[in-house]
């Protein structure tokens, strides 16, 4: 089975953050850039799926020139090959311009099955794998904790989260999408011996035109949303904020939990 | 010209989901700033008493697509049943409830009828003659102010919270068929099981630890337990937690875990993305220990200390002790 993984790398959930000069975005230098924890979990899968299946995974991200070392790092982990879309017309755009050009890049691939993650931990709008979906006329399946391939890899039985701690198990007609929730499986590291044959692995950087894309349809030109500043949170709206040494907060905070929110 | 704004209006139990009602606060909010009126659309099979539930609000119509294809949530079915409709009258805006049904088709739908997407919306302003969305980015470290561009109709999901359910108008609106509603399922659905194993029910602790992955490693846990015990606490989880197998599947709270609402949740290395914040800002007392003091866990919480919780966990047991509580 030939098998599709789109990843995005996104700045790692845990750094400090800062804003860039024009406070439409964050400042990325000192930030470091990892593959969107998604997007990690639906490699994982796809890697599982290409052996039980004797199968190949193609990895596809699309970004600038940073977002190479993390289609090494799929490559290290097992995938064939990478496709990154990292021409700057691609660049910029929001999920219906993103998705487009993936799905462009998709097609040009004959895979039976794409993986995305669900959402990503930057603009999380949860929408670019149904909206590759979308283009390419296939089902999908959002917030999805388990796959089983069905009937020799026509069909699949999909696991997708609903609210209140159930789950919903549907069938999909494939080739289809499916947008993978993290948590759904235990990502593998990869080996030494993985990092050394990645380096030989091909990563194509097709340019819009080899895909048939149009400049206006893709990266800000073909965007609809724009972003105007980026902000943090109100200050004063939040916390009292208790100071002092480890001790004293404590007790402080003991302190007011007893006798101002009376809790304790 | 008087601006049409649709509300996708979602059910469970026979009864309207309280994001629904959320999401028909802020449609009637949002037509009464842009100047229009706004209209609920609901799906379902045998939906007749949400419908009237639905037509208890100050609506120009609430719109029904009652068809046994809509008995169960597909995404083909709602694209099918929605699409026809929103071409041929291309509304200004459709509001939807910001959830997990809506995500899984509403990017689809928005790519069948060309309208655009702004997801999990938490307010609204008109800037100069544009209107100007909010929204969360980076796990709700940051929000961001977006407007969309050029022609077409507008698509929103409001997040959990954003817009109150009691800001709701009400009135009396008629009920209509919505027309053209063709829905076509593309997913079997074969069927409905729990999510995590049967376990710990975290709902009847009068005092709940958060855990999140700032803790840093299941190695972490020990003082934090101990901390609980002295509290007479239950341990929950954000879900990174979770993902990482730190504490099983049945302490995670929120949007896909469990609903807590203790007297006091102290949340320890906690961001606070929106995911787990659904799962217990009805919590009387909120307290959050976090490193990062941009964190949007301070933004819900009543006191907070900024600082290593790996020192501050231990003094609090200590002061606990010495306060004889």
């Amino acid at each position: 089975m030939r098998i599709a993984v789109c990843i995005k790398q996104v700045p790692d959930t845990e750094a400090r953050l800062r804003l860039a000069a024009d406070g439409r975005w964050i400042d990325e230098d000192d930030v470091a850039f990892v593959i969107n924890e998604s997007d990690a979990y639906a490699l994982e899968e796809g890697l599982r799926l290409a052996e039980k299946t004797g199968g190949e995974v193609v990895v596809v991200s699309l970004g600038p020139a940073r977002v190479q070392e993390a289609l090494r790092k799929a490559l290290a982990l097992g995938a064939a090959r990478a496709v990154h879309l990292a021409d700057d017309a691609y660049q910029g755009g929001d999920a219906a311009a993103t998705a487009r050009a993936l799905a462009a890049a998709l097609a040009r691939e004959q895979v039976d099955l794409v993986l995305t993650g669900s959402q990503s931990d930057d603009a999380g709008f949860g929408a670019t794998g149904s909206l590759i979906a979308g283009q390419l006329g296939w089902p999908h399946a959002w917030l999805v904790m388990g796959v089983e391939l069905d009937d020799g890899g026509k069909s699949a039985r999909v696991t997708r989260e609903m609210e209140s701690g159930l789950n919903e198990i549907v069938r999909l007609a494939l080739p289809a999408v499916i947008q993978v929730q993290a948590g759904i499986n235990h990502p593998r590291y990869a080996s030494l011996k993985g990092i050394m044959q990645a380096k030989r692995k091909p990563i194509a950087t097709p340019a819009p035109d080899e895909l048939g894309l149009a400049a206006g349809a893709i990266g800000a030109a073909g965007a609809r949303l724009e972003v105007l500043s980026v902000a943090f949170p109100e200050a004063g709206a939040g916390a009292e904020i208790i100071a002092g040494d480890p001790a004293t907060a404590a007790r402080t905070l003991v302190e007011k939990l007893q006798k101002e929110a009376r809790v304790l | 010209m008087t601006k049409k704004v649709l509300i996708v209006l979602q059910h469970r139990d026979g009864r309207l989901h309280r994001m629904s009602r959320e999401a028909v606060a802020a449609g009637q909010k949002l037509a009464a700033a842009v100047g229009g009126t706004a209209s609920a659309v609901l799906l379902g099979a045998g939906v007749g008493a949400i419908a009237e539930q639905a037509a208890g609000y100050d609506l120009e119509a609430v719109r029904v697509a009652d068809d046994p294809r809509l008995a169960d949530y597909t995404p083909g079915g709602y694209v099918g049943a929605l699409a026809p409709a929103l071409k041929s009258e291309k509304p200004d805006f459709v509001v939807f409830p910001h959830t997990y049904q809506s995500v899984d088709y509403t990017a689809r739908l928005a790519h069948e009828v060309d309208a655009a997407l702004v997801p999990e919306v938490t307010g609204f302003a008109v800037e100069d003659g544009v209107l100007v969305w909010t929204r969360p980015i980076l796990g709700g470290k940051l929000s961001s102010r977006v407007r969309v561009r050029g022609e077409g109709t507008v698509f929103v999901s409001v997040q959990s919270g954003a817009f109150p359910a009691d800001g709701a108008a009400a009135g009396s609106a008629p009920i209509e068929t919505l027309a053209e509603a063709a829905p076509a399922p593309d997913r079997e659905i074969l069927g409905v099981e729990k999510a995590g194993a049967e376990g710990v029910d975290l709902t009847k602790a009068s005092i709940v630890v958060g855990v999140g992955r700032g803790i840093g490693g299941p190695e972490k846990l020990g003082p934090i337990q101990d901390l609980a015990k002295k509290l007479g606490a239950e341990i929950g989880a954000s879900r990174p937690v979770i993902d990482n197998d730190w504490l099983p599947r049945d302490r995670q709270i929120g949007s896909s875990g469990q609903t807590v609402a203790p007297k006091l949740y102290l949340a320890l290395g906690i961001s606070g993305a929106i995911q787990h914040l659904v799962g217990m800002k009805g919590s009387g007392c909120v307290v959050a220990i976090n490193k990062d003091p941009s964190a949007p866990i301070f933004s819900i919480a009543r006191y907070g200390i900024v600082g290593d919780l790996h020192e501050i966990v231990p003094a609090l047991t200590k002061a606990l002790e010495e306060a004889g509580s």
